[in-house]
């Protein structure tokens, strides 16, 4: 099998999630969210519509940077990603401090949690300190009581060493997959809050030799447009 | 209302007049750092001291608060975030709030979009759906949850109207009527309709008004909300202005390994500020547009 590095596998995880959205929107510094959602595109070759917040050349919001959270907040926006200095088991985010330690803050994610079709959570970093039982501060919580309305919420929460899903119903995640290189007893011993999962977990699927082809061709063009310094560490 | 700009545009020599014009204390509306801040008005204002100004990002900020923050020209900010973007965090603001040296108001995009359309339409608040169980609600008095009073039982988010005491960011042209080309980054539009004044830098002043042409003109922010224009090439350096220089990757960079420390911050003043006129800061860096 051929060699992949780290971010290709993350992102073929992210493609593989995309599913029947029509219309993928990607905020702030998200490169590798951009590069799954971009597979997806030249994988499928159906007309998913994928608005960059941060495009440099030909941007497609021509109404200032509210245009983004107008649309979703009509339910144009499908899918949308968000992370989190802090993630709980209950899919609540922190983007703003955590240990005493200051982060950028929430920028769209409290609206924007509510408003997209479904957010897929993602985090490269796995342990105890991101991966809470309770954060510290919820900059947008995972799950709204009844009576609030709510659009959309968590569809997966994505690690760089698991893909977790989320259980509405349940408000728990489900372990789906772990990382090659990792075991259960690894997340098991990473994660700071409870999850369920099967007895012996599934491994994650290795990108594909077609995978790797688009990834390293047209989709690196596409990101190196945007987010150069990522592309440049990953592909040259 | 009183005291809000009609349309006589001052035209400022240059970057310097225009940061005298910001008084100490004041409330201070940023584009985030893809919107074109006015980077050059920036310096000047730390080369001028500025003291205690209060900054409001619409709806984030970057490398200008970072500058001005690490300078102690600040205060407080109102921001949904301040970071660097791919360069990372933004060091002097996230060292200021760990040392609590630093009022942070935090919010969420969306909610400094809607109070800042409120003052635009002269209304109180604005509702805006979402937020309600973030912990960003704990610490805004002017967010107020209220019941739909036209479907009961349905909570939701007002957010007061937000006014600026002073717009402030960097265009492509300016003309001589005093109209300014923004182009697609509305959000200077609604930054500067709902800020008391506005001041804004630009690439040229163009002959003429642009408000006749009608290709120029859905892009134009009218005079009537323009308190003063001066000219700065490059102004928006090492940022970009869409279509003429692209973003200065590499600066950024230096710039968030430069000011992780006091120390590091201070030699990057002493060498990109200080010394630096408006006139020396058409910097050689390379323009990829």
């Amino acid at each position: 099998m051929e060699p992949y590095a780290r971010e290709e596998l993350l992102a073929c995880c992210i493609a593989r999630l995309i599913g029947d959205a029509r219309h993928v929107a990607i905020g702030a510094a998200s490169p590798i969210p951009a590069t799954g959602v971009f597979l997806s595109n030249f994988l499928h070759q159906k007309p998913l519509r994928i608005s960059l917040l941060h495009k440099r050349s030909g941007n497609p919001f021509t109404e200032g940077s509210r245009e983004l959270f107008d649309l979703a907040g009509q339910g144009r926006i499908d899918l949308f990603f968000l992370g989190g200095a802090q993630i709980d088991g209950e899919a609540n985010i922190n983007l703003v401090q955590a240990e005493g330690k200051r982060f950028p803050g929430s920028f769209g994610s409290a609206f924007m949690y509510f408003a997209a079709g479904r957010t897929i959570l993602f985090r490269e970093e796995h342990s105890k300190r991101v991966l809470v039982p309770r954060v510290e501060f919820i900059s947008a919580p995972g799950w709204s009581p009844p009576g609030v309305e709510r659009r959309g919420g968590p569809q997966a929460l994505l690690t760089g060493k698991a893909l977790f899903l989320w259980q509405k119903d349940q408000r728990r995640f489900r372990l789906e997959s772990v990382h090659p290189g990792n075991t259960l007893d690894d997340i098991v011993k990473s994660t700071g809050f409870g999850f369920d999962h099967q007895a012996a977990a599934n491994t994650t699927a290795a990108p594909s030799a077609g995978e790797l082809v688009l990834l390293r061709s047209l989709v690196a063009k596409e990101i190196s447009a945007n987010y150069p310094e990522f592309a440049a560490r990953v592909w040259l | 209302m009183s005291g809000l700009p009609s349309n006589e545009v001052v035209f400022f020599k240059n970057s310097e007049a225009i940061a005298a014009e910001i008084p100490d204390g004041a409330f201070l509306g940023l584009p985030p750092d893809y919107s074109m801040p006015a980077m050059a008005v920036v310096h000047a204002l730390i080369r001028r001291d500025a003291k205690h100004l209060k900054l409001l990002g619409v709806p984030v900020l970057g490398l200008s608060a970072d500058l001005l923050i690490g300078a102690g020209c600040v205060a407080e900010v109102e921001s949904s975030a301040v970071s660097l973007g791919e360069a990372g965090l933004a060091p002097r603001f996230t060292e200021a709030v760990e040392k609590n040296l630093l009022k942070i108001k935090d919010a969420t995009c969306p909610a400094i979009h809607s109070g800042l359309q409120a003052t635009e339409k002269g209304v109180p608040f604005m509702p805006l759906r979402g937020v309600l169980g973030s912990d960003l609600l704990k610490f805004r008095n002017e967010w107020r949850v209220i019941d739909n009073p036209l479907r009961r039982n349905d909570p939701i988010l007002i957010v007061a109207a937000i006014q600026p005491d002073v717009a402030l960011f960097h265009a492509r042209w300016a003309d001589e009527a005093g109209n300014v080309w923004i182009g697609r980054r509305k959000e200077l539009a609604t930054i500067a309709h709902a800020a008391r004044r506005c001041f804004v830098t630009c690439e040229e002043i163009r002959p003429g008004d642009m408000l006749e042409d009608e290709l120029l003109a859905p892009g134009v922010l009218s005079s009537v909300y323009v308190s003063g224009v001066a000219q700065a090439r490059r102004g928006a350096w090492p940022l970009s202005v869409a279509g003429v220089y692209g973003i200065d990757d590499a600066h950024l960079t230096l710039y968030a390994k430069a000011a992780k420390t006091g120390e590091g911050f201070r030699r990057y003043l002493e060498e990109y500020v200080w010394n630096r006129t408006p006139e020396k800061n058409s910097s050689p860096a390379a323009s990829r547009a």
